[in-house]
């Protein structure tokens, strides 16, 4: 059950409360279109309606994103132990796919985040601690100038922060990742137990993510607009079918089930 | 648990929010542990892992390398088919994105995520927007049966009332998540007539026709979004069946639609389909575990109930967690008796939370997308992580009868049978649609269609087909939605490839797919990666409709090549359907035409089944008669006939010449 604890009422509560769209995104118009409409008016139309539906989004939103940035990040990093850990062959394909995967979905959050003024932030993957640097927050907000004041005046920790002085914990937090001391087993692990301690830690990685999803639709506003539906529905739909494949090989490995 | 709020200031960020997730975190950590215990019996599909390098099938000299983007004016690369029309989207519906098509008589329904458009396309180098109906709701999947509609609703945002403000309360009565049902009876003026509410909304759907019941047709829903409040649906569960018997997971939706009272319609059955799926058996704790946990228990452990299971928290974790804690009330050094009561306190809350989230070893949850075949009882279920045969010959309650899975697939998305239901093909919608999955360096394997063979309702794995032409980073690509073209004897395809265009295939040999035609734009801006591409392509009564994400729609006619003559095209358009839905399949049967004659006989001359001189001289005797009448008509077809029937015994496909032998027959007799 997902939505009725505290957690819930309280990210509702927090939620900002800026709906940036007040007009319905499309006109009404149930006319057959004008066969006069120009290649270039529809072209504006287009720009203009794509423009319009990103305005279409609420703080949970862009936290979501933000937070499924690093999160996918981690995963990454995960992934590319495998070549170097011993891992077997069949790992080294689920690792190379959630890798290409997860990579593709990040640029994807980083344009949604670009394309509606909000801070990106930056990961670095090729550090197995992929969360953000303190002298980074600085460069966010000049990369976006006119980002929304919406972040400001609300304390929902969306995205990296100036002070916070324990960078690496916050996003440590969100559901499914990796402890320190998780993230330092893997890498000490080789062969047989890398390949069982990745899928043990890549299910849990997973789940996180499903609930990350479970959280953003639980919240008042939020996934109003298609592309943000989508997008987090995928992720949810994705994860799930890979965590069911990776319970499959989690019980093949050896060792496992051999009882 | 009451989380530790701070105000709202521009300084540190609280862990307040990540509280209950942070021990969420870790505690999940423990969950997926416990599984790693199960033992198994069951087939393993990770274990045959493909690692074949990166497609080399992508060649530089192909057309449809590097052409120039643009959203009405792209560039554009077409091989063996044409683009007879296009037309951009109405008004109300430019910079929305366009979905799937249905068809009724002279008409196509395409969906969009803000309602539907109707297209006249009696004239296919003239299409006319008839109807533009604005109603939001993503996907809107489009059926037909007869005088009704059916738009599947998914998103967060559809109303019941089709207004456009969305929806902003999480749990609402005025969302709309399921199948809205429509009155054509005057096209032209769609009427709203009921609605379906379904718990995960409805991401597809197909219609059955079953062929004997003619007072109902049935709607197959599937769902893969989360699971709606019960406060918005009431009934609506998302845990585990052995929890919950009425969880809204592991199970589709059957709806029952009464023709004459469509108002009525109503989910009459949710077959779990996936039960027993692949679920590996979990044994209990073993003694060495009971003993263990009572010992953790006391020397007073944290202890967590996960799936009816006690799992002891490791104590890094706890220590983590205790840590956390001190640090939300702001304090420092090592945690209180109050804080270890608040994590003991929090943790069923967390266990329940995780449990609704992480069902595990349950196989699929959902089906994305089922292709009905009612001619042949059966049914192809992309369902998540498998793929799936289905007998439905009891509409109500469809059975499982086969399955497969595939490490190269990630996410089994639709299904297509050949004419004859031999064959069924899967496509692997990897990425999502969203993603450009058909890059130079993306494995030939992934996100491309799998090909089965079916005999004795088993399926037995074949090849795979990828589009073969490798697109940029900034087109979203993968394989999606594509119908058979009834071209005689062949199984050929139409398939949507998003921004890869269209890629028409043949299978009939199932190891060795061969494309045989392909259209293909530049990406909608080629300097970032925008939404766009064919949405579906299939073939309808003589041409291949595609729904063009944003440019609106496309008609397209094949054209005569060295793989495919203009007798298969030709006879190809004699036939033609009241109306199509793609997930819910109609056999193909070809009337008696001059056009089929000559088909098998272009068949016989590609494959040699016949010598040249032979098939020279039917041609000629085919030509005759279809410009003679009455006797010197039917002497000539029947003279054809007798001299084919004695070269049958000694051709390479007796079969062939038999099925032309029959046409000619079937022709002097008309």
């Amino acid at each position: 059950m997902r939505s009725r604890n505290a957690l819930w009422t309280l990210a509702t509560l927090l939620a900002c409360a800026v709906m940036a769209w007040s007009a319905p995104a499309v006109a009404q118009e149930t006319a057959p279109r004008s066969d006069s409409a120009t290649t270039a008016e529809l072209e504006a139309l287009y720009e203009a309606r794509t423009d319009s539906a990103r305005t279409r989004f609420i703080e949970a939103d862009v936290r979501f994103m933000s937070d499924m940035i690093h999160h996918h990040a981690q995963a990454v990093v995960m992934g590319r132990l495998a070549p170097t850990h011993g891992a077997s062959p069949s790992i080294q394909t689920l690792a190379a796919r959630i890798i290409n995967a997860q990579e593709d979905e990040i640029a994807t959050m980083e344009r949604w985040l670009e394309d509606r003024g909000q801070p990106v932030p930056e990961v670095h993957i090729e550090a197995t601690d992929p969360t953000p640097h303190p002298d980074q927050a600085m460069h966010e907000a000049d990369h976006a100038p006119d980002a929304k004041p919406c972040a400001n005046h609300t304390h929902m920790a969306h995205a990296d922060h100036p002070a916070d002085s324990t960078h690496g914990t916050d996003h440590a937090m969100m559901p499914g990742m990796l402890t320190p001391a998780q993230m330092e087993e893997l890498e000490a692990a080789e062969g047989a137990e890398f390949d069982r301690l990745f899928l043990t830690y890549m299910i849990q990685h997973h789940a996180g993510a499903v609930t990350m999803v479970h959280e953003l639709f639980g919240t008042d506003g939020a996934a109003q607009d298609p592309a943000t539906f989508k997008l987090a529905s995928d992720i949810q739909v994705d994860q799930r079918t890979e965590i069911d494949r990776m319970e499959q090989m989690l019980s093949a490995q050896p060792g496992e089930g051999g009882d | 648990m009451t989380p530790v709020t701070q105000p709202c200031s521009g300084g540190r960020p609280t862990a307040a929010r990540y509280f209950s997730l942070l021990l969420a975190t870790a505690v999940l950590g423990t969950a997926a542990c416990a599984s790693s215990r199960a033992s198994s019996g069951v087939a393993t599909p990770g274990s045959d892992v493909s690692t074949s390098p990166v497609g080399t099938a992508a060649s530089s000299s192909d057309p449809r390398v590097g052409l120039a983007g643009g959203l009405f004016d792209a560039e554009v690369a077409a091989w063996n088919m044409s683009l007879v029309s296009t037309m951009p989207p109405a008004e109300g519906f430019v910079g929305v994105s366009n979905s799937d098509l249905a068809f009724t008589g002279d008409y196509a329904i395409q969906g969009n995520y803000n309602g539907l458009q109707i297209w006249d396309i009696s004239n296919p180098g003239r299409p006319s927007l008839v109807v533009a109906y604005l109603c939001p709701a993503s996907q809107s999947d489009v059926s037909v049966y007869k005088n009704l509609l059916f738009v599947s609703g998914e998103g967060m945002g559809g109303r019941l009332d089709c207004g456009t403000e969305g929806v902003e309360e999480a749990a609402s009565h005025h969302r709309l998540r399921g199948i809205r049902i429509f009155d054509i009876s005057d096209i032209r003026n769609p009427e709203y007539i009921a609605n379906v509410q379904t718990c995960r909304g409805s991401h597809t759907h197909s219609v059955l026709v079953d062929p004997d019941d003619d007072e109902n047709v049935y709607i197959y829903v599937s769902g893969s979004a989360p699971v709606r409040p019960a406060e918005e649906l009431p009934g609506c569960s998302s845990g585990l069946p052995d929890e919950d018997p009425n969880s809204a997971l592991f199970r589709i939706e059957v709806i029952k639609v009464p023709l004459a009272n469509p108002e009525e319609a109503a989910i009459v059955s949710s077959p779990r389909i996936f039960q027993d799926l692949e679920a590996p058996p979990e044994h209990g704790p073993s003694p060495e575990d009971i003993a263990e946990l009572e010992r953790a228990k006391a020397r007073g452990a944290f202890i967590i109930q996960i799936g009816g299971q006690e799992e002891i928290i490791p104590d890094d974790d706890v220590d983590m967690l205790l840590g956390q804690i001190v640090q939300s009330r702001g304090g420092s050094g090592p945690p209180t008796a109050a804080d270890s009561t608040r994590l003991r306190q929090a943790l069923p809350q967390i266990a329940a939370q995780m449990a609704g989230d992480t069902p595990e070893d349950m196989g699929p949850t959902q089906c994305h997308d089922i292709t009905l075949y009612p001619e042949i009882g059966l049914a192809g279920g992309a369902c998540g992580g498998y793929g799936l045969l289905i007998d439905i010959s009891d509409p109500i309650h469809p059975e499982r009868v086969a399955a497969v899975s595939d490490s190269n697939f990630s996410y089994w998305h639709s299904a297509t049978f050949n004419n004859d239901g031999t064959k069924l093909l899967f496509s692997d919608e990897w990425g999502g649609g969203s993603q450009p999955k058909c890059r130079a360096t993306d494995p030939m394997e992934w996100g491309a269609d799998a090909i089965f063979t079916v005999e004795d309702r088993e399926m037995e794995f074949q090849s795979y087909y990828k589009l073969p032409a490798p697109q940029t980073p900034e087109e979203n690509c993968v394989a999606h939605n594509g119908s058979m073209i009834p071209i005689p004897g062949r199984d050929v395809m139409a398939q949507a490839w998003y921004q890869g265009g269209i890629s028409v295939f043949d299978w009939t040999d199932p190891a060795n797919p061969v494309e045989i035609a392909f259209y293909d734009r530049g990406p909608v801006d080629s300097t970032k990666m925008e939404s766009g591409g064919s949405w579906s392509a299939y073939w309808y009564n003589g041409v291949i409709v595609s729904s063009e994400i944003a440019r609106g729609l496309d008609v397209f006619e094949l054209e005569p090549s060295e793989f495919l003559s203009q007798n298969e095209i030709d006879a190809a358009k004699t036939v033609t359907f009241d109306y199509f839905n793609t997930q819910g399949q109609q056999p193909f049967v070809w009337p008696a035409s001059f056009a089929l004659a000559r088909t098998y006989l272009d068949q016989l001359e590609r494959s040699g089944g016949l010598a040249a001189d032979r098939i020279a001289s039917a041609g000629l005797a085919l030509d005759s008669a279809e410009s003679a009448s009455g006797s010197e008509r039917q002497d000539t077809l029947n003279t054809l006939a007798a001299g084919l029937d004695g070269d049958a015994p000694g051709s390479s496909d007796p079969e062939k010449v038999r099925l032309l032998v029959g046409v000619v027959r079937d022709l002097a007799a008309s």
